[in-house]
């Protein structure tokens, strides 16, 4: 082949890699502006006007305590839980080296899930602030068993996925058992089942909150250790990366931050699978670049799904988790079917 | 003499691969390791870049035990090329070179003008600089081993240690790899031990080689010491003539085929 014909081939970087500060501005406008919208869409619909006024307290009437007490709650939720399944999505990606490794794939979410729900049920009562270490430990638990199962000499990326899977289905069956043990409200079942930010206030923003506050930018400073990590184990040991330690502690922040998501919106699936891989389709391994813009992708997923589930049938309501379950299972599909050629 | 292996046992789990194996990396010179498949070259190598902890023994960098070292402070002193490399994706090369900066930067520090001076010079004495842009899975294969050996010279080392660089690459790119890092031991005065498999490639490149079979170190010494027809035999079980190369002198093998030998088959499978 000559030089010329391959000159035409060589394919730089893109535009959007070279310019990542670009990427996610764009991105963050774009998910203030759908907060806005989404701040407007229910079961009640509020004027854009109104909107603003009630944010910026300037009025009390009753559409302003409509989204402030119904709406506001939601749309920050949709930010913190987007952000905490991307990020942690993202993390595992990197560390496992698998496109397909997500909160939800490597058992997390169910085993987060399952442990929440037990705390509800035996304890009546428990304080609202003790869901998300209880949902922590069951998400540690669920991560600990795969990574033990899947040990051999190092745990392979395919060893991992494939006990995750059998792992969450073992947890999967849990929740429905003690649903079907302990009738719960609808609501609440429905939260734990399929995920959801329907009926949340402003109590779970608060309990959500300091996990993400201070594990995703403890992430993003570690973001240059996940890019080394992806060089491969004898590389990165070689530039002077103690693997093992690092690939643990890593794992430990992405399993704290999927469990704090899961402890107040419930197992919404998919969103830490396809959020952090749409990042790294732009930004390729690239941590510091793709986290953010990862983190953004799992905001206007979050809001998108919570909005159609609101806004397609009003007053019913579609739970989020399901919306990500049809727009998420294709895309799975799709990757499944790309990373097993 | 800055690394050196002493009395090393070394295993995967319960599968020991060498045992008592010492050797010496010489300074400022270009070490080739070199032996049959399953010999322990590559197991050599990797001990010796702190990889793998020896069970017994242990791997002396700078008269100090390279695993009572942080693995951090060892990337500042050497750097290892590993046989399988994981090329991130869409990654440009100037990116790739910048991770041999890894081991001088923490986590929130913002890259020091030291930082990209090694970076620059890496890629100019390994003429990547003109690919900078482009994206390392589209390089030729010459080209690409030619950006991780940049990665591993960003690391500001003097001692490079790397793993069948050669492998997989057709000829002509093995001589570009090969004759790079003779430029930087000529130059740049870098320690250069690598494990190799091809005896003439290693008798033309190498100012000292190890010979290494079933996990034990048969001989060691210049590439006229070591390749004589004996040696080849005991340790490759290969009939063959070594000649001067017509135009370096350096030993060359050229293993026989059947007719030519003068040994049959049977006494070379005993030896």
């Amino acid at each position: 082949m000559s030089t010329a014909i391959v000159a035409q081939h060589v394919r730089r970087i893109t535009t959007a890699q070279r310019y990542p500060r670009a990427v996610v501005g764009s991105l963050g406008v774009l998910a203030v502006v759908l907060s806005f919208y989404s701040l407007s869409v229910g079961a009640t619909d509020v004027s854009m006007h109104d909107v603003l006024n009630a944010v910026t307290g300037n009025t009390s009437d009753q559409a302003a305590q409509i989204v402030v007490d119904f709406q506001l709650p939601r749309v920050l939720l949709a930010w913190l839980v987007g952000t905490a399944l991307a990020v942690s999505g993202g993390v595992m990606q990197g560390v496992i080296r698998n496109p397909l490794a997500a909160p939800d794939v490597v058992g997390v979410t169910k085993g987060a899930g399952f442990a929440g729900m037990l705390l509800l049920l035996a304890i009546p009562g428990v304080p609202v602030l003790a869901v998300v270490p209880a949902a922590f430990v069951g998400g540690l638990l669920a991560a600990g068993l795969v990574y033990l199962l899947a040990y051999r000499r190092g745990a392979t990326p395919v060893r991992i996925a494939l006990v995750g899977v059998a792992v969450s289905a073992a947890f999967e069956a849990g929740i429905r058992f003690l649903l079907v043990r302990n009738p719960l409200d609808v609501s609440a079942a429905l939260i734990w089942l399929t995920g959801s930010l329907f009926g949340r206030s402003m109590s779970s923003v608060y309990e959500i909150l300091p996990w993400v506050v201070v594990l995703v930018p403890l992430v993003l400073i570690w973001a240059r250790k996940l890019d080394v990590l992806g060089l491969g184990d004898d590389l990165a040991a070689g530039l002077g990366e103690p693997v093992e330690r690092t690939r643990r502690l890593l794992l430990l922040f992405a399993v704290a931050l999927a469990s704090s998501a899961v402890a107040v919106s419930g197992t919404i699936g998919f969103i830490g699978l396809i959020a952090p891989h749409m990042a790294r389709r732009i930004f390729g391994g690239r941590h510091l670049a793709s986290l953010p813009s990862a983190a953004l992708f799992g905001v206007l997923l979050m809001l998108f799904a919570d909005m159609i589930g609101r806004g397609l049938a009003p007053p019913l309501e579609i739970p989020a988790g399901l919306v990500t379950a049809v727009i998420g299972g294709p895309y799975f599909l799709y990757l499944l079917v790309k990373t097993g050629k | 003499m800055r690394l050196q292996a002493q009395g090393v046992q070394l295993a995967y789990d319960q599968h020991v691969i060498a045992r008592d194996l010492t050797l010496t990396i010489p300074d400022s010179k270009v070490s080739v390791l070199i032996g049959p498949n399953g010999s322990g070259k590559s197991t050599a190598l990797r001990a010796l870049a702190r990889l793998l902890p020896p069970s017994k023994g242990s791997v002396i960098l700078d008269g100090k035990s390279i695993h009572d070292t942080s693995t951090k402070e060892v990337a500042r002193q050497l750097a290892i090329l590993p046989q399988v490399l994981v090329t991130p994706e869409s990654i440009s090369v100037e990116d790739l070179v910048w991770f041999g900066r890894h081991p001088h930067r923490t986590s929130l520090k913002v890259p020091s003008p030291a930082d990209k001076e090694a970076v620059e010079w890496a890629m100019t004495v390994t003429s990547t600089v003109e690919l900078r842009h482009q994206h390392v899975d589209q390089l030729s294969g010459g080209q690409r081993q030619r950006v991780w050996i940049a990665l591993c010279l960003a690391q500001g080392t003097d001692l490079i240690l790397l793993d069948e660089p050669t492998t997989y690459l057709d000829v002509a790119y093995q001589l570009e790899v090969l004759d790079l890092l003779h430029q930087l031991n000529q130059e740049q005065g870098k320690t250069v031990a690598m494990v190799l498999h091809d005896f003439n490639m290693a008798a033309e490149y190498a100012d000292h080689v190890f010979v290494m079979k079933s996990g034990t170190l048969v001989t060691e010494g210049s590439p006229e010491d070591v390749f004589t027809a004996d040696i080849i035999r005991t340790v490759f079980g290969v009939e063959s003539k070594v000649v001067p190369h017509p135009v370096s002198g350096k030993p060359m093998c050229i293993p026989l085929r059947a007719g030519l030998r003068t040994q049959t088959p049977t006494a070379l499978a005993n030896c």
